[in-house]
């Protein structure tokens, strides 16, 4: 009824190659950018900022990053909370022994740091695929975090590697409230989303794609697995790497490199496993069921407690949040192994016919 | 020297350990393709459970039976409602599912039986061997010789069930082709559900001894994480491979946390101990770049 695509004519390349060809999706991204860029900083309060919207921003581009490198290229990853140390760090780094370094080419310096410690570990991925890959990129993760704890040089001699970020500042102006650093998050992760929604859909993005159906098959057709796979372990960082950074600068003011933990290579996994794996919106829509759930859960289980007057501590509703977590991942991948993502393109499909069944 | 035969033979019995973990990996990948990320997880909920029916008033052998229904139980609900409904679906997706049943199990298990930490006794001490210590003057930990022969003569019993058993036979014949094994009548949700049995038997007499040693505690979900290098050096496929590359594993981890701090803080200088947290990785790491398919791993042959 109010989808569809009906007399919309392309009539030139331009129009059938944009990235949202229907109009009511051009719409409907225009009305969530004015709202996520207009709206929400007049209405949402600190809470809303600092525990809800700058994280699921930042985790949404660290799994942008593992959903490229997993979800398109298909080489699965353990390390991409290594690869956020790594950006953290970098820009720390960079904005500390630099004089005068702007803060946004710190990220981005941060993020291409990233990028390159993802290419060394990223050879393995010329001979080894799989199990063995997944495993090979715990070694990443268990050796960084190691390095950042153990060289001091890295967090400027602080004892055991945490390290406070400066104020971040740019061109004058202080990112002091929560609402100016939620804008500069916004703005970063519009952009890299806009450019990785572009990525995919390019002779990079389908050479990925090829690389992850059959690898052998890809290089028969001419494409170069060196480059490809390298090219998105690269990306990939670079994106977590950014993420980690603005992890560091925009959200926590102070990490350690323990914070950077598996877990939260896990816990960026599961939201491209839950959001759905290959493809940017799921990476969105995963990372705010994964930041949301836990919430969710530290609400409702308590109270549900009271309401059936059960003995539940702090320590029970963790652990029935880990249950509900391993359930969850489990129960997407056997019923919906391309998560929210397809789910919403269902909607879409059923929304093209309504109110009629065919 | 003495010194550093000391460093290795007590690495060398810590790797036996980390076999018997590989081990249970390996059973289920051989016999089911599935790379079970969960291992940790059941040695954890084992050694839990174990402990919980000895708090309950049984004797060990009885608690080792109770323990063993349990996870037998567990192994079959496994097959039962997760893997039997990810038929056809890409080893992948059936080890990510196994992150996510490592989690589950890693909640259910304190839930059922509380998650403090606990002592468990089986009846052997942590004492240097008086022996060897007079006769040697090494410290060689009687406790650790003791579970590397449990280890070594499960590894024996497991191999001749594998050999010379009709269903250690029907079990070598579903890890050669699924469909093959099928069409000449054997069962094969039994034998996925027996496999997930003996992996959760593995668990157990793992769980057993590393929670005897160190109690019985959430960190014996990182044993896995220990085993997967030891897996990738001996090859996903292969029970010696498990067996010897927990040997080297154990062996390299020890000497190389003794050998290379002082070396590096030369360097450096500094503080570099915590170094057995990420060389095993490293060093198969740097392995399977020179033999992708590990020590004893099957050549891998792609199909176009």
């Amino acid at each position: 009824m109010f989808y569809r695509e009906t007399g919309q004519f392309k009539t030139s390349y331009a129009a059938d190659q944009q990235i949202f060809p229907i109009r009511q999706d051009r719409i409907g991204v225009i009305l969530l950018l004015l709202v996520a860029f207009i709206v929400v900083p007049l209405v949402a309060g600190n809470y809303w900022f600092n525990a809800i919207l700058i994280p699921f921003l930042i985790f949404s581009l660290a799994a942008l990053g593992l959903n490229i490198l997993t979800g398109y290229a298909g080489q699965l990853s353990l390390g991409s909370a290594a690869f956020m140390a790594v950006g953290a760090y970098a820009a720390y780094n960079f904005q500390v022994r630099v004089e005068g370094m702007p803060i946004l080419v710190s990220f981005i310096l941060a993020g291409l740091t990233a990028a390159g410690v993802g290419i060394l570990f990223g050879l393995p991925s010329l001979r080894i695929k799989g199990f063995y890959l997944a495993v090979a990129t715990l070694a990443a993760q268990f050796f960084i975090v190691w390095c950042l704890t153990k060289f001091p040089y890295l967090s400027n001699n602080s004892s055991s590697g945490v390290i406070s970020v400066p104020g971040v500042e740019m061109l004058g102006f202080k990112f002091d409230t929560p609402q100016s650093r939620y804008l500069l998050v916004l703005t970063i992760v519009v952009v890299l989303a806009l450019l990785a929604k572009n990525m995919v859909r390019s002779t990079t993005g389908r050479a990925w794609m090829a690389v992850r159906d059959m690898d052998v098959a890809a290089e028969v057709i001419g494409i170069r697995l060196m480059r490809t796979k390298l090219l998105a372990f690269a990306v990939s960082s670079f994106y977590c790497g950014v993420a980690g950074a603005m992890y560091a600068f925009l959200y926590l003011g102070s990490v350690e490199p323990d914070g950077f933990s598996l877990d939260l290579s896990f816990k960026i996994l599961f939201m491209i496993i839950v959001g759905g794996v290959g493809s940017v919106l799921g990476s969105f829509l995963g990372a705010a069921f994964i930041l949301l759930l836990p919430i969710f859960l530290d609400i409702s289980l308590p109270a549900l407690a009271a309401a059936l007057h059960l003995p539940f501590d702090g320590a029970t509703v963790s652990h029935i949040q880990l249950m509900i977590f391993g359930a969850l991942i489990m129960f997407f991948l056997i019923v919906e192994p391309h998560g929210l993502a397809r789910l919403w393109q269902i909607g879409k499909e059923k929304l093209r016919l309504w109110p009629f069944p065919h | 020297m003495q010194f550093f035969l000391e460093v290795l033979i007590g690495g060398l019995l810590s790797g036996v350990m980390y076999s018997l973990v590989a081990l249970g990996f390996v059973l289920i990948f051989k016999a089911s393709g599935v790379f079970n990320f969960a291992q940790g997880a059941m040695v954890y909920f084992a050694a839990l459970s174990l402990v919980g029916c000895m708090g309950m008033g049984a004797p060990l052998w009885l608690a080792f039976i109770l323990a063993f229904v349990i996870m037998t139980l567990l192994g079959i609900a496994t097959e039962k409602f997760v893997l039997r409904k990810m038929v056809n679906q890409a080893p992948i997706a059936l080890f990510m599912a196994t992150i996510g049943l490592s989690f589950f199990i890693e909640g259910l298990a304190p839930l059922l039986w509380g998650n403090e930490v606990r002592a468990l006794d089986i009846g052997l001490v942590d004492e240097p061997i008086p022996w060897i210590l007079d006769n040697f003057n090494m410290v060689v930990s009687s406790f650790d010789l003791t579970a590397a022969g449990l280890a070594l003569g499960l590894v024996a019993l497991l191999a001749l069930f594998f050999q010379y058993t009709r269903v250690g036979r029907a079990l070598r014949a579903v890890a050669d082709d699924h469909q093959a094994a099928l069409s000449i009548g054997i069962p094969l949700q039994h034998i996925w559900a027996l496999v997930w049995a003996v992996a959760g038997f593995v668990a157990l007499v793992a769980g057993m001894l590393w929670g005897s040693r160190n109690g019985v505690q959430f960190a014996l979900t990182f044993t896995a994480l220990k085993a997967l290098p030891v897996l990738i050096l001996g090859g996903f496929t292969s029970v010696p491979g498990a067996i010897v590359g927990g040997l080297i594993i154990g062996a390299s981890e020890k000497l190389a946390e003794i050998y290379i701090p002082p070396v590096m803080a030369g360097w450096f200088g500094g503080n570099f101990g915590g170094i057995e947290g990420w060389f095993p990785y490293v060093m198969a790491l740097l392995f399977l770049l020179v033999r992708p398919e590990g020590l004893f791993g099957e050549k891998h042959i792609d199909r176009v």
